[in-house]
């Protein structure tokens, strides 16, 4: 049995590739009914998002399962598979396990440390089984790829440090004032950045926005947006001893906030905490004003500078997250080994074996000293019972092998003769009570 | 067991805990901060067995000495951390104050103390209140510090608009100054009590209620210098910074008349005066 990964993602093919083959245009439905008659695949799944489509299969035979799934995506989609087999990377075995772990740890995303992608494969995952076209090994491995991607977020900080210009405002206000619940915001302009900014804001707990802009219009807009207050820009100095956080981002070419505006405010403030986010360039709040006891203040290319730094140390966790990958890959590929029929029923044997020599051991040495014929004797007895015994599972699983839902025997077998258990608790029976 | 071998067990607990604290900050190591925490508990449960076992052997708490008062002060500190986890749930903290506590033990435990004789004077349920009042005030005293300290590093961290992996481990400064606030709002209270229940102590033993002797002013500025932080605090709004750096101020008071005074100036409170003192 063999574990397939065929894919491209935004490292592989440009865009316009991406788009034409994103299969979230069809419903999971047809898809997965098109993939069951590909008789070369034993289990299946594929994820489709904006920056990947990738299938993961275990197949018997690995040429034509390529095959097969290169041909389906050429025929879903209506297009040449010249035109995309570039593109294409094709992994097996040991590098299918690690890869799929590190998309799921976000380690091969487009910002490393996203987590949105954790989400997706996790839908994806519901819709391969929802359509029953997964099995006992895929099953696992994804399983086993969420938990990966959950000690990675928790033992690293790969995903701690905020790479946008809003999140990073978000972040910086939060080491401010804690928790956002309550705080105000002053949104001064407008812009994409801004706009961003401030929703970010609002989805952290921010209470209520205020929108001040030179055209009432403008503001009334975005305060409806958010279920705000609009202003003029001439009730900002009164407004600056309410809010907590003030975005500016106008056009204008000279200051909007002037450090005497604010240090006028801060005693009606009683001194709480002011955080001006500077997105305007030309800047629009006071450089001053940083210098006050209790106000802080950040400008476009400050907050640049905080996601570079962020981007590094993010970098450097990935370096921790991928040893972690390593280590999941390397235990997850031992599990994988056991499913093989002949190291079973080895194991088996020699699990039966060891039972049969220990309770013959303890019956001879209570028994006194016997005629060696006779100690041959139980030895041959024992022996044929045994033998006899593991006969009819041996032959089972044996059977088992050719069978479709082979891993799922074995790995059943396994654990009804617990066989993957730590070796001490192996040998001795839990049952020696019962001997008397 | 021996009782000072269960003191140099909890020092030991201590040292560890800041070792794991060490790691938890270094390494962003959170289950290490977590064993770091139960270690420094543990380590509080044995120092408080010792002081238990001491205190009935004496009939008073034995923090007569420069040796047991610093003890006495590390265990403090420990016991306060103990009750802002509780309530903050804050790892960090730990990472700030073990070596502080460390610190106050070890030196506790090396510092040659005489060997205590308590006179019947001392044996009063009085002096037991009137000490543990003030050195718990002292505790969340010197949590306010901790809490200052790092609020500073916190705050210059943000303002330098270049923040540093520090800035990640901290937490904000709102919650820091909460902390701060708790502390004051706490330790005030207490430190009051000690100082009437003291005076109060000294009338019915002394026949005096107050005698200016150096450890009674510096207490008295101490208390006016917390009062008036804790005043402006509620009234203006000194919060932030400039809380931060009072409380750094208020601590090297503090700290001045807990050793400098007991040390360097005469007077019936300082340590050599309260071994002769055993009768009135």
């Amino acid at each position: 049995m063999n574990i397939i990964l065929i894919g491209l993602n935004h490292n592989t093919a440009p865009v316009e590739i991406r788009e034409k083959l994103a299969l979230n245009g069809c419903g999971p439905a047809e898809a997965y009914h098109e993939i069951k008659t590909l008789s070369s695949l034993r289990e299946c799944i594929y994820f489709s998002t904006c920056n990947r489509v990738e299938f993961l299969a275990t197949t018997e035979a690995v040429d034509r399962a390529v095959k097969d799934i290169k041909a389906f995506l050429a025929a879903q989609r209506g297009l040449p598979p010249a035109l995309f087999e570039r593109c294409l990377y094709i992994h097996q075995a040991e590098k299918t396990v690690r890869h799929l772990f590190r998309v799921a740890s976000s380690l091969d995303s487009m910002v490393v440390g996203e987590p949105q992608i954790l989400g997706q494969l996790k839908e994806a995952f519901r819709a391969a089984v929802d359509h029953r076209a997964t099995g006992a090994i895929l099953n696992k491995l994804m399983h086993k790829s969420f938990s990966v991607a959950k000690r990675v977020r928790s033992e690293t900080g790969i995903a701690s440090h905020a790479v946008s210009v809003g999140y990073a405002a978000v972040e910086l206000a939060r080491k401010i004032f804690g928790e956002l619940e309550g705080r105000e915001v002053l949104l001064i302009g407008a812009g994409e950045m801004a706009e961003l900014a401030a929703e970010h804001l609002l989805n952290h707990g921010v209470s209520r926005i205020t929108a001040a802009n030179r055209t009432l219009d403008r503001a009334l807009a975005l305060a409806r947006r958010w279920g705000g207050r609009a202003a003029a820009l001439e009730e900002i100095p009164a407004l600056l001893a309410e809010v907590d956080i003030v975005i500016s981002s106008t056009g204008a070419p000279e200051l909007v906030v002037t450090a005497a505006a604010v240090r006028s405010v801060l005693r009606a403030r009683k001194h709480r905490p002011l955080f001006f986010v500077d997105i305007a360039v030309p800047r629009d709040v006071d450089p001053d004003v940083n210098r006050l006891d209790n106000v802080y203040l950040y400008d476009i290319d400050d907050l640049r500078g905080v996601i570079e730094e962020n981007r590094a140390a993010r970098a450097e966790e990935a370096l921790r997250a991928e040893r972690i990958v390593e280590e999941e890959t390397i235990k997850f590929l031992g599990w994988l080994h056991t499913l093989e029929v002949v190291p079973t029923i080895v194991a088996m044997k020699e699990k039966v074996e060891r039972i049969r020599r220990a309770e013959l051991d303890k019956t001879l040495a209570r028994m006194g000293p016997l005629p060696p014929d006779q100690v041959q004797a139980l030895e041959v007895m024992t022996e044929a019972l045994t033998r006899k015994i593991l006969h009819d599972p041996i032959s089972f699983i044996k059977r088992a092998g050719r069978r479709e839902k082979k891993d799922f025997y074995l790995d059943l077998t396994r654990r009804v003769f617990n066989l993957d258990a730590e070796p001490s608790a192996s040998g001795e029976p839990n049952g020696q009570e019962n001997d008397e | 067991m021996s009782e000072p071998l269960v003191r140099w067990l909890a020092l030991g607990l201590y040292g560890l805990s800041l070792a794991g604290f060490l790691v938890f900050l270094v390494r962003r190591n959170q289950k290490a901060g977590l064993t770091a925490h139960r270690l420094i508990g543990l380590g509080f449960l044995f120092q408080s067995l010792s002081w238990l076992i001491r205190t009935i052997g004496l009939g008073q708490l034995p923090v007569l000495n420069l040796g047991e008062a610093l003890g006495f002060f590390g265990w403090c500190l420990v016991g306060v951390y103990l009750i802002l986890y509780r309530r903050f749930r804050l790892l960090v903290l730990g990472a700030f104050l073990s070596p502080l506590a460390v610190a106050a033990v070890l030196a506790g435990l090396i510092f040659p103390g005489k060997p205590l004789i308590v006179g019947p004077v001392y044996r009063s349920l009085w002096l037991t209140f009137h000490l543990g009042a003030v050195f718990a005030g002292y505790g969340f005293f010197a949590l306010a510090f901790v809490i200052g300290v790092m609020y500073l590093i916190q705050e210059r961290q943000i303002k330098s608009r270049r923040p540093g992996p520090v800035y990640h481990r901290l937490p904000s400064l709102n919650v820091l100054d909460q902390i701060n606030y708790y502390c004051l709002a706490v330790g005030f209270p207490l430190m009051t009590l000690g100082i009437v229940s003291g005076a109060l102590y000294a009338q019915a033993a002394l026949g005096r209620y107050w005698r200016w002797d150096p450890k009674e002013v510096w207490s008295l500025i101490l208390w006016l210098v917390y009062a008036a932080l804790l005043h402006q605090r509620l009234t203006v709004g000194w919060r932030g910074r400039r809380a931060a750096v009072m409380s750094i101020i208020g601590f090297s008071i503090l700290c001045f008349t807990f050793l400098g005074v007991s040390l360097l100036l005469p007077g019936y409170h300082s340590f050599e005066s309260l071994q002769r003192l055993q009768t009135p």
